[in-house]
């Protein structure tokens, strides 16, 4: 039997992955691909913003941000994608690190403030999120501090939780090692873990937390209520843009075009086009993120970007995590 | 399982005409297609071995720090602790199905497999929801709050049941194949059945289980899904961080590497352990199937204990589906696209679970009926693929067709290899313990009467094995359906599975919407599945 069929059923296997190859690999003019970590309910809107306007298609993976990064780490030189448009500035880092991106012109980089872009100009930011305190019904808002330093304290023992494996709550960590020393970080992970914090995987199983009453406070970033809200007006979790201690500190979401790209003039035109005006009110409109564009006005009901308090360091150095990772696994928080 | 031990036991056992006759080396043509299939399930491990060269240093750091041997520790003791769980349920429930005059005991085979297609982070999940301390369970009770499941109670309690019919599987076929008249000698020489239980039919399982437990063993291992929700801070997790903060590539592979050395010592003492005999029947004629065994007033027990695994490890988690289903239905349901999603799904799995059976065919007949050092690094090297997280798999196929095989990156090809040699020890294992059934005696025969070893091979040896083909084929068909890490990163952009939706939509925090994929990926394993256990005696 093995050897009756074996033959042909690899025959037919092949021809079947041959067509499938072919269909794959038709390199059309007019087809730009990129790896996205940003979900397709908030991006592909975009996208089709720009398809619209160029003429030209879009091919989409999509994935986690981090295993995109460690994918075109991979690559190389021979990755298929024109772009990557990542969740957060440390996988766009990763990349940037590996020599594989294209240094954008000076025409991009000038639509959005320093801080939220690479300092050698090889990605830019589009749209900013917010560090925040999420607040169940059962907490007043009077009740909460002006810092997150403040959870350690022994009336919120038990009721906070977090998500050590995030990468915008890694960058907050490494902000305050950063602005404040590795001692208040120290002390302040030492501090919440004594203090029982509750891991979670993610910012949305904390907010779904918070809603089931399991927890009572989260740190996550401020939009993933605003979603919530969107859907159901009377989600019981609201969010608190903590004053001190860079409490509400600014991540970006962000897109570069490979190097390796053979089409690198319409890529570019993708990132013209997510900076423009159009873009830049659909992502603040839709998934309540700031905009990052200074002509473009933020949500209503945040606090404008400008009023957040911002670390004096680039968010490169935020990128660079080994360091905050290290302490994170020394003082359990890992 | 580690046939090459059997494989060496038989040997010995073999009259010194099967080695005049040849049986003892392997037809070239086998030899290098096993060196191939080796080559190929070797590739994440080699892919680890260029990583970690790249940056030894680093590697060695990663290595070197007091977390190591605690997160070693965890893991295994989560590994041999799911492991032996799944075999406690597992055997009682392979007998009842297979041996008993249990009322559907087909149906019931069908049932109590399934769980294996809950994807474990969407198993995980539902069990939170229920179970949780604020889960539905509480609101039922009326609870203010329940005892956590969190942590190694609650990965415990998800991995064995979603994992227990990786032992159920092999068993059901060892049982199947298993020759009655050795039961029936001992009960004629008045052994009471228990005892023949213990003594004659345990012993004759003893592949089957320790196959089967070797690849439980190896799933809790490479497991992120289940260990993530529940908050265990268990070695793959540690792999899977190190990717998140981006830099983490040596790190990863370093850590990587050492899983696959704890898998290969887990393998030495799993061969040192199992004890080696001869398991194929002696006695000339055709076998007979089975007479079912009465079970009398103890049908009430059975039934409740098939019931109760099959509430919590089914019906509940397939219960909170369904009712999420029905929320999120009234909201519309893009039929299109889930039908496209399906046959995705089907289309990858069922290639991957043909082209695994393929390649475990000829490993398993190399370890088994021709074994050596060469044969047994084949066999061994297979299961790197399946102890190590689909990640590293994946990004394995990324390093390496980017370089060798370029037109060929992101097609369904490289899917479906990748799926395969993750894979293969699924399909591996089953053959291999129903090789060891096989009689050898039968292909000596057909070789002394003149028959080439392939005519052998395709005569004799395959349809002998055809349960444990099946059985083997259909455990890398239910994996490689639910499969993610691969299929997100190799599939060719747009071929969505049910398995992505489901990713798409949870990452979105819609776990309703993924309902009704997750219910798919269940309707879709569940004929393969029925098809298997009616095959009723395949042996024969």
């Amino acid at each position: 039997m093995l050897f009756r069929r074996r033959p042909a059923s690899l025959a037919a296997l092949g021809v079947l992955l041959a067509g499938l190859a072919a269909c794959g690999s038709s390199e059309d003019d007019k087809t730009l691909t990129m790896y996205s970590g940003r979900i397709s309910p908030i991006l592909s809107p975009a996208v089709k913003q720009y398809e619209d306007a160029s003429g030209f298609d879009v091919k989409t993976r999509y994935g986690d941000s981090p295993a995109l990064a460690a994918t075109l780490t991979e690559e190389g030189k021979n990755s298929p994608a024109d772009l990557f448009f990542a969740q957060d500035a440390g996988s766009l880092d990763a990349v940037e690190k590996k020599g594989l991106l294209l240094t954008l012109p000076a025409d991009i980089l000038a639509k959005v403030p320093k801080r939220f872009r690479s300092m050698a100009g090889k990605w830019v930011g589009t749209t900013g999120r917010s560090r925040v305190i999420a607040y169940g019904e059962k907490v007043k808002r009077s009740e909460l501090p002006d810092s997150p330093l403040a959870l350690t304290d022994e009336r919120w023992k038990g009721r906070v939780g977090w998500a050590p494996r995030n990468a915008s709550m890694q960058g907050y960590i490494t902000a305050l090692r950063l602005v404040e020393g590795g001692d208040v970080a120290k002390q302040w992970l030492e501090g919440m873990v004594a203090n029982d914090v509750q891991t979670y995987d993610s910012n949305i199983p904390i907010r779904d937390a918070i809603a089931k009453g399991e927890i009572d406070v989260g740190l996550i970033n401020h939009y993933y209520v605003a979603e919530a809200q969107a859907e159901n007006p009377d989600y019981p979790v609201k969010v608190h843009f903590p004053p001190k201690d860079l409490g509400s500190l600014v991540n970006t979401a962000g897109v570069a075009v490979l190097a390796s790209s053979d089409n690198r003039e319409q890529a570019l035109k993708f990132v013209r086009q997510m900076l423009s005006d159009e873009a830049q009110r659909y992502f603040a409109d839709s998934s309540k993120e700031y905009p990052l564009v200074a002509t473009v006005p933020g949500p209503k009901e945040l606090t404008p970007l400008a009023d957040i308090p911002a670390p004096d360091i680039d968010l490169a150095k935020l990128g660079d995590l080994q360091g905050t990772l290290k302490l994170m696994r020394e003082t359990g928080a890992l | 399982m580690d046939a090459a031990a059997a494989g060496r036991a038989l040997g010995r056992r073999l009259p010194s005409a099967a080695r005049a006759f040849g049986v003892r080396r392997p037809p070239l043509v086998l030899l290098v297609l096993g060196l191939a299939v080796g080559l190929a399930a070797a590739l994440p491990a080699l892919y680890l071995v260029f990583a970690v060269l790249d940056d030894a240093g680093g590697a060695r750091d990663a290595i070197l720090t007091n977390r190591t041997l605690g997160l070693i520790t965890r893991s295994l003791g989560l590994a041999v602790a799911v492991t032996a769980a799944a075999i406690a349920i597992a055997v009682p429930l392979a007998w009842l199905t297979v041996r008993s005059d249990l009322p559907g005991r087909r149906i019931w085979a069908t049932l109590l497999t399934l769980p294996l297609v809950i994807p474990s982070y969407i198993g995980a999940y539902l069990f939170v929801s229920a179970l949780g301390p604020r889960g539905a369970l509480a609101n039922l009770l009326g609870a203010e709050q329940l005892p956590s499941i969190y942590g190694f109670t609650g990965a415990f309690l998800v991995l064995t049941l979603f994992t227990y019919p990786l032992v159920l599987i092999p068993l059901r076929g060892a049982l199947q194949r298993m020759d009655p008249s050795l039961e029936e000698a001992a009960r004629v020489m008045g052994r009471s059945p228990r005892d023949v239980f213990r003594s004659v039919v345990l012993p004759q399982l003893a592949p089957a289980i320790g196959a089967g437990g070797v690849l439980v063993a190896l799933y809790v291992l490479s497991d992120f899904g289940a260990v993530s929700i529940m908050r265990f801070n268990s070695f793959t997790r540690d792999i899977y961080i190190a990717y998140e903060s981006g830099f983490g590539r040596t790190e990863a592979a370093a850590l990587g590497m050492v899983l696959v050395l704890v898998m290969l010592v887990l393998f030495a003492v799993y061969a040192r352990v199992r004890a080696a005999r001869a398991l194929h029947r002696a006695t000339p004629g055709t076998q007979r199937p089975a007479q079912p065994v009465r079970l009398g007033r103890w049908r009430w027990p059975a039934l409740a204990f098939c019931s109760a695994i099959a509430s919590v490890a089914l019906v509940l988690p397939v219960g909170v589906l369904l009712y999420w289903a029905t929320k999120h239905i009234s909201s519309g349901l893009e039929l299109g696209a889930l039908a496209t999603n399906s046959w995705h799904s089907l289309l990858a799995a069922a290639a991957a679970a043909v082209a695994a059976s393929l390649g475990a065919i000829v490993v398993a007949l190399l370890s088994v009926r021709y074994p050596s050092v060469v044969t047994r690094i084949v066999e061994r090297v297979g299961y790197a693929g399946y102890a190590l997280p689909g990640i590293v798999v994946a990004l394995a196929l990324v390093f390496f067709t980017t370089r060798v095989a370029l037109p060929l990156y992101q097609t369904l090809a490289v899917l479906v290899f990748a799926l395969a040699i993750h894979y293969l020890p699924l399909a591996v294992s089953p053959i291999g313990a129903a090789l060891v059934q096989v009689p050898p005696r039968l292909e000596e025969a057909a070789r002394g009467l003149g028959r080439s070893p392939l005519a052998v091979l395709r005569t004799i040896t395959t349809p002998l094995v055809a349960s444990g083909v099946l059985g083997g084929g259909a455990l890398v068909f239910l994996h490689a359906l639910k499969e993610l890490p691969a299929t997100l990163l190799l599939a060719p952009i747009g071929f969505d599975t049910l398995a992505t939706d489901v990713w798409h939509q949870t990452s979105f925090g819609f776990y309703e919407a993924s309902a009704i994929p997750a219910l798919l990926l269940l309707l879709i394993a569940a004929p393969p599945l029925y098809l298997l256990s009616a095959k009723g005696s395949v042996a024969s």
